[in-house]
């Protein structure tokens, strides 16, 4: 195998390792909130995560139409989190409603 | 020649482009509220997947999986900025509340045009 054949299929592995990590990671934010915007901000880095995993698989198998997949995803993506957007703006602030004198707890916790 | 020369630059376009995703993962962890979250997300998060697409364009040799891929980029940069401002508009809006660190807040209530002073 030619040193740059190698280096390629080695980046291709370290990339990976690094978008798992950084799925996980917002999969943590996801899950853990504490508000619904945080979490649609989450949904929106996982479809970010998922179009670079699509480019990854792309090279690694050489399996090109992969590409229309991704564009189609990040349209998804988009849509999504402008009806979320959306969905907030009616909903209206129905979390983190406390008593007066305890506004402070849910200022604080980040 | 110049596969050798697209196998090193795809390589080392795809490590800096999932370097930015996970940066992007723990600015998205790390920061203290929504508002600063969606620094880390849409510009940090964008531009990793759009550099791993861009490797992916580098890497496919025919010119219409290249164009796609680059079109894809463009897409992304045209939509991630509308999305997120829609929704640091909509959260603002609706009143979740900033970090307590803030230190300007342009849009108080009491500020607006025709508001009682």
């Amino acid at each position: 195998m030619r040193p740059d054949e190698l280096f390629l299929a080695a980046s291709e592995l370290i990339a990976l390792a690094l978008l798992s990590a950084a799925f996980l990671l917002t999969v943590y934010r996801v899950v853990r909130g504490p508000t619904l915007p945080d979490r649609i901000l989450g949904l929106d880095m996982l479809v970010a995560a998922a179009i670079g995993f699509i480019a990854v698989i792309g090279i690694r198998t050489g399996y090109t139409l992969y590409v229309d997949i991704a564009i189609a995803l990040g349209l998804v993506g988009f849509l999504a989190t402008v009806a979320f957007a959306r969905f907030v703006l009616a909903r209206g602030k129905t979390e983190g409603v406390l008593p007066p004198g305890r506004e402070r707890e849910v200022r604080d916790r980040t | 020649m110049i596969e050798i020369l697209s196998n090193y630059l795809t390589g080392a376009l795809l490590i800096i482009g999932s370097a930015f995703a996970v940066v992007a993962a723990i600015g998205i962890n790390r920061l203290p509220d929504v508002y600063s979250r969606m620094h880390a997300a849409s510009k940090a998060g964008t531009l990793g997947s759009g550099v791993m697409l861009i490797a992916l364009a580098i890497y496919a040799q025919d010119t219409g999986t290249t164009l796609r891929a680059l079109a894809g980029v463009v897409f992304f940069l045209l939509t991630a900025p509308i999305s997120s401002h829609l929704l640091a508009k909509a959260a603002y809006a609706v009143g979740y509340p900033m970090w307590k660190g803030t230190v300007l807040d342009e849009m108080p209530p009491d500020s607006r045009i025709g508001a009682d002073d």
